[in-house]
């Protein structure tokens, strides 16, 4: 590949996303910091309160809990969703008239509001008038999702799984379809076992995608609010109130704006750290 | 082995089907019907929800003012970032990788964060309780997706052919309207697309961007269920609603929603 050419003049192009972003995030961004300075008494009078309210959030039990049930959350579906999704994606036909039926099956959930996600998971697991709720329960396991802090857990994850794995699918078949035949017929010669086109071939092929994949998987399931907001609500007792939920109910049901604010710095902080780290390996990926 | 392949994608497809058909299940009964206990399906048919959906304004307009700001953003999103992909995938300027990632940063910020300064915001530029509002709002992580989506569709484009157009006397804005988006059309439409798709999705900033005039969907949907006890038929039906503009997109762009969502980079 040969070198872009250096043109100051490509600032001009860059100038009107540039705004927008500016005044959607700048703006805000400073305000939140701004709270998480301040103490208010009253509406227009502010008291600056250095780093108080950060100190107040990290040494808060209720943002240890948060925040542990954020990772242990995004990391059980990371662990199950990448998985899966290569498996399915392996399975896919590679041609032919079903694979478009498929592709728009499989895209379904994703364009689905994500309250009409949470609402759809509220009735399908209902113990008594829902298929998964009663059919879990026929089969002899006691399943309440609004009483047990487990089946609530499990409800929450299923459905993530249901919502998002076939983002993975979709990314994991685009790396795959990008393999010529030519290399699986050469393989096929050489007598190589599945496990070793598995290895040596399809997976070398998915491996930009599936950083791609990761990184999306990270942020949204880091930034999950509104479907285990309208699933569970956060319960039983705080059983699922992960980051963002713990987040709107300081800023907005008790208008604690301090501490809502520190939180909000912490959290945006962590997120692109860790989108920092993938965003490195990616474009490392794409130089070589 | 073939079967076995076959088997796995039926199972994983119905696995994913099955909360969508409780869902109509659930749409084309009365309340009653639901409360009553579990079945398979309606046993009395009734198309009661989806009627009054279609003549209560407060149902309906929900409909119009989500999809018009999900339209309106999809076309600022989508124009505003066609240039700006361009210099990226074409050019070197000072901080350009700084700017590329700080751009996606945006798009990793949880929304949770941005929700009261947004109010304050958009109070402040008087367009609170407006569609435009949602849809400025929403550029906040549908613009930098749609810049890192069309620019990697258009680094596969050669740049011999941007250079001969020049040598061929065409400005800039003619190259790039009459010959530079022709070649791009699949990448524009896959970007539109997910533009749509976010928007749509999204709830939490759209609700408390809204209280009265501008109301989306979403927000009436879970106003509803709290206010007036639960009408899980009205509910169910005003969900099977929402799928629909999905469902129209996403076979506009089934033959490259792969590609789509590899972001141009397969």
């Amino acid at each position: 590949m040969t070198v872009k050419p250096v043109n100051q003049k490509a600032w001009l192009l860059v100038l009107p996303v540039l705004l927008i972003v500016a005044l959607n995030a700048i703006i805000p961004l400073m305000t939140v910091v701004n709270y998480s300075l301040q103490d208010t008494f009253s509406p227009g009078v502010f008291f600056y309160e250095g780093t108080k309210w950060y100190q107040d959030v990290l040494s808060s039990p209720r943002f240890h809990g948060a925040l542990g049930r954020q990772f242990l959350f995004t990391g059980i579906i990371l662990l199950i969703e990448i998985p899966l999704g290569v498996a399915v994606a392996l399975a896919m036909p590679r041609k032919g008239p079903w694979v478009s039926v498929c592709l728009v099956l499989m895209a379904l959930p994703l364009l689905i509001p994500w309250n009409v996600v949470g609402a759809m998971w509220n009735i399908f697991a209902l113990p008594d008038i829902g298929l998964l709720g009663y059919g879990l329960n026929w089969l002899g396991f006691d399943y309440n999702y609004t009483q047990q802090p487990f089946a609530a857990w499990f409800t929450v994850v299923l459905m993530d799984v249901w919502h998002w794995t076939s983002l993975v699918v979709l990314l994991a078949y685009a790396g795959l379809s990008s393999i010529p035949d030519a290399y699986y017929q050469a393989a096929k010669i050489d007598g190589a076992s599945a496990f070793a086109v598995f290895r040596y071939i399809q997976l070398p092929k998915m491996k930009r995608v599936l950083i791609i994949a990761l990184l999306l998987r990270f942020m949204d399931s880091f930034m999950i609010y509104t479907e285990p907001f309208v699933l569970t609500g956060g319960g039983p007792g705080n059983s699922t109130t992960f980051l963002s939920i713990d987040l709107v109910k300081a800023a907005i049901g008790e208008f604690n704006l301090g501490i809502a604010a520190a939180m909000s710095i912490l959290y945006f902080l962590m997120t692109l750290l860790v989108c920092w780290v993938f965003y490195t390996a990616m474009m490392r990926g794409d130089e070589s | 082995m073939r079967g076995a392949k076959i088997i796995v994608v039926f199972i994983y497809i119905l696995f994913l089907m099955l909360p969508i058909y409780w869902l109509l299940n659930m749409s084309f009964k009365t309340t009653n019907e639901i409360l009553g206990g579990f079945s398979w399906y309606p046993q009395q048919f009734t198309l009661d929800s989806y009627i009054t959906i279609f003549t209560d304004p407060t149902w309906y307009s929900g409909y119009i003012n989500s999809i018009s700001y999900v339209l309106m953003n999809t076309v600022i999103s989508v124009s505003l970032a066609l240039p700006a992909a361009y210099a990226f995938s074409r050019y070197r300027f000072m901080g350009d990788k700084h700017l590329f990632f700080w751009l996606l940063s945006n798009r990793m910020a949880p929304p949770a964060v941005f929700v009261l300064p947004f109010v304050e915001l958009y109070s402040a530029m008087n367009l609170f309780d407006t569609t435009l509002a949602v849809a400025l709002a929403h550029c906040l992580f549908n613009v930098p997706l749609a810049v890192w989506i069309l620019e990697g569709f258009m680094s596969g484009v050669p740049r011999e052919v941007d250079e001969t157009a020049y040598i061929d006397g065409y400005s800039f804005p003619h190259f790039f309207v009459k010959i530079f988006m022709p070649l791009i059309a699949a990448g524009i439409g896959v970007t539109a697309f997910f533009c749509f798709m976010f928007s749509w999705v999204e709830m939490l900033l759209a609700k408390n961007l809204t209280s009265v005039a501008a109301k989306p969907i979403v927000a009436v949907m879970t106003r509803t269920a709290s206010t007036a006890g639960y009408e899980l038929g009205l509910l169910a039906a005003a969900g099977a609603l929402t799928l629909i503009p999905g469902v129209i997109v996403i076979w506009f762009v089934r033959k490259h929603i792969a590609k789509g969502f590899a972001l141009g980079r397969v």
